[in-house]
């Protein structure tokens, strides 16, 4: 049996069933890693010590009989920028090399109470900024499909990471695609909760009306028992929510439940005209196309919806996030924590403060402070910020309209297929551009998933899956579904 | 499109050292990305009011009560502070 090729319900079993141990599963992936990922770049840092200490907790668990929570005893990797205490956290900034965190992340506590195995933390686009992985301060990640391409980003590592079996599932953050674009990239399942579903706490902060954590699995079924796990209310984030998480068992089931697997009825699915427009990749349109016709073959009405404001997505969504990163990022200041310039060239305070950022920070976060500090500037907010915010209510009312005729909408989850490593990377434009498809769901705070459709050229297409506010289970129960016809 | 010396500006008030050739760059690219941005101005959004919170969320308050913290994770804490002096922060004279 080949143990890194398991997904979590397959380890969960095989574990349960005493077929191999987490000791043992733990090595093969720790060995593996450590043998294949000096040229895939998708781990900052292992933590051996916690993995195979958790694995041994978990074994003894399993000798005794004691009930198993679907996650425990199996190996799991987190994002760079989500805090595990005592683990070093980088976000993939200089200016955090040697940064210690100081506490768990509230979905980390969840995940170690539920017995994950941590083996270590995944590369990223600096402080989450970019969708390649070629903007980590430390190398860039490759993508496994193909070498000479990225895998997406900014959760580069943990995408590479799951498509490359060195770890069965891992932790990504998305703020404008991050999760989304990198699985779309890399063949894998990435799923960004409703704005809300799951607690920030312990995430080092981007834009914070947009940032969610989620997970990049093997299996719809994977991201769905990892959400499970992290989501809920948390104290530490006031913007975290319990109630209207839809309990799967409630008594008035979602259009997908009540006819069980195989066949769907009454489902009604959106698909925007603004989505399949220039720009797009020819046969990647074909490929989701063909993915669209397939779900119109289970039985799912398909309509072509309009969502007009679509064109103004990445403009908007550029003025709010650097705005919240401007704010965001003002703490990496040379005196409370990370890199500092105190005891090197700095004589005074404003030194302090000048030299810590000019040396710490990489080019993106630079320009994206930049322009957030500018669009908040006196004279510059209300032309800006304020004209970007009353842009985001159109752009959310689109969706809203929307799903008052429609169940789910798909899209591509983006224009291309994985570009080459260099090739955007001097035209941030050009690259910000790339994340056009997934950046409105964040600006509205929807769900949504990417799942492998096909390929385009040997390389994996992501077609997206958006659905309601906190209608998570619809996402999954659709994307079930188109999974399994895809696999027949 | 801005200029070097709004560079300059921006620049200091977002506390961040630039050198010359930074200076130049950011002119360019951010002259770009504005010129790009500037596509907002083409909506109407003269009946629009502007996003506060995503779903809907309004003044979630806790308490006002000071928490407890452990002293080893304020050490723990400090330890990641670049300069202390007798368990305090130290920073530059201010005046």
């Amino acid at each position: 049996m080949e143990l890194h090729k398991l997904t979590i319900k397959e380890t969960y079993e095989g574990l349960k069933k005493k077929k191999f141990s987490s000791l043992e599963l733990t090595r093969v992936f720790l060995e593996k890693i450590e043998k294949e990922d000096k040229k895939l770049g998708a781990f900052i840092n292992l933590s051996p010590e916690i993995a195979l200490n958790t694995a041994k907790r978990i074994d003894e668990k399993i000798e005794n009989g004691e009930d198993l929570s679907p996650l425990a005893g199996i190996p799991m990797a987190v994002k760079d920028n989500i805090l595990v205490e005592g683990e070093r956290c980088t976000a993939g900034s200089k200016i955090l090399e040697n940064y210690t965190a100081v506490y768990d992340a509230c979905v980390v506590e969840r995940l170690k109470k539920a017995g994950a195995v941590i083996l270590g933390k995944t590369n990223m686009d600096e402080f989450a900024m970019g969708s390649s992985g070629e903007n980590s301060g430390f190398f860039p990640t490759k993508n496994p499909h193909n070498e000479s391409r990225v895998p997406g980003g900014s959760s580069s590592g943990s995408a590479a990471a799951v498509a490359a079996s060195f770890t069965v599932y891992a932790l990504g953050s998305d703020t404008g695609g991050s999760i989304r674009q990198p699985a779309s990239f890399c063949g894998v399942v990435g799923f960004k909760p409703t704005y809300g579903a799951v607690s920030r706490f312990g995430l080092i902060a981007m834009a914070s009306s947009l940032d969610q954590i989620g997970p990049i699995t093997k299996t719809v079924d994977d991201a769905r028992t990892v959400f499970n796990v992290i989501k809920g209310k948390d104290q530490m984030d006031s913007t975290s929510v319990e109630s209207k998480i839809q309990n799967p068992k409630s008594p008035a089931p979602e259009p997908l439940a009540r006819y069980g697997a195989g066949k769907i009825q009454n489902l009604r699915i959106g698909v925007p005209r603004e989505y399949f427009v220039k720009g797009i990749d020819s046969k990647v349109e074909n490929v989701v196309k063909k993915a669209i016709d397939k779900a119109r073959e289970l039985g799912a009405k398909i309509e072509e919806i309009s969502l007009p404001h679509t064109e103004y997505a990445i403009a908007c969504y550029y003025i709010i996030m650097s705005s919240e990163v401007s704010a965001n990022l003002a703490r990496y200041d040379g005196i409370k924590f990370g890199y500092s310039a105190f005891s090197k060239n700095a004589h005074n305070l404003l030194d302090v403060y000048l030299k810590s950022r000019q040396e710490g920070f990489g080019d993106e976060p630079k320009r994206r402070i930049m322009l957030g500090t500018y669009a908040l500037s006196a004279g510059y907010y209300e032309a800006y910020y304020l004209r970007a915010q009353k842009v985001r209510s159109l752009i959310k009312k689109d969706f809203e309209e929307s799903f008052k005729k429609i169940d789910l909408i798909l899209t591509p989850t983006c224009p291309t297929t994985a570009f080459r490593l260099g090739e955007k990377i001097k035209d941030p434009l050009s690259m910000y551009l790339s994340d056009v498809f997934t950046v409105p769901i964040n600006l509205a705070g929807l769900p949504a998933v990417s799942v492998s459709c096909g390929k385009a050229g040997g390389l994996p297409v992501g077609l997206q899956v958006i659905g309601p506010w906190f209608k998570e289970e619809r996402i999954f129960d659709f994307a079930k579904l188109f999974e399994q016809t895809l696999n027949l | 499109m801005i200029f070097q010396e709004d560079v300059k500006h921006i620049a200091k008030l977002a506390r961040l050292g630039l050198n010359e050739r930074e200076e130049r760059k950011f002119q360019k690219e951010l002259s770009s990305i504005l010129d790009y941005v500037s596509q907002l101005q083409k909506v109407d959004i003269s009946k629009v009011e502007p996003v506060s919170h995503i779903t809907g969320s309004k003044n979630v308050t806790r308490p006002d009560q000071s928490r407890k913290i452990e002293v080893e994770k304020v050490k723990k804490i400090l330890k990641e502070v670049p300069e202390t002096k007798e368990g305090h922060i130290k920073v530059k004279a201010v005046l």
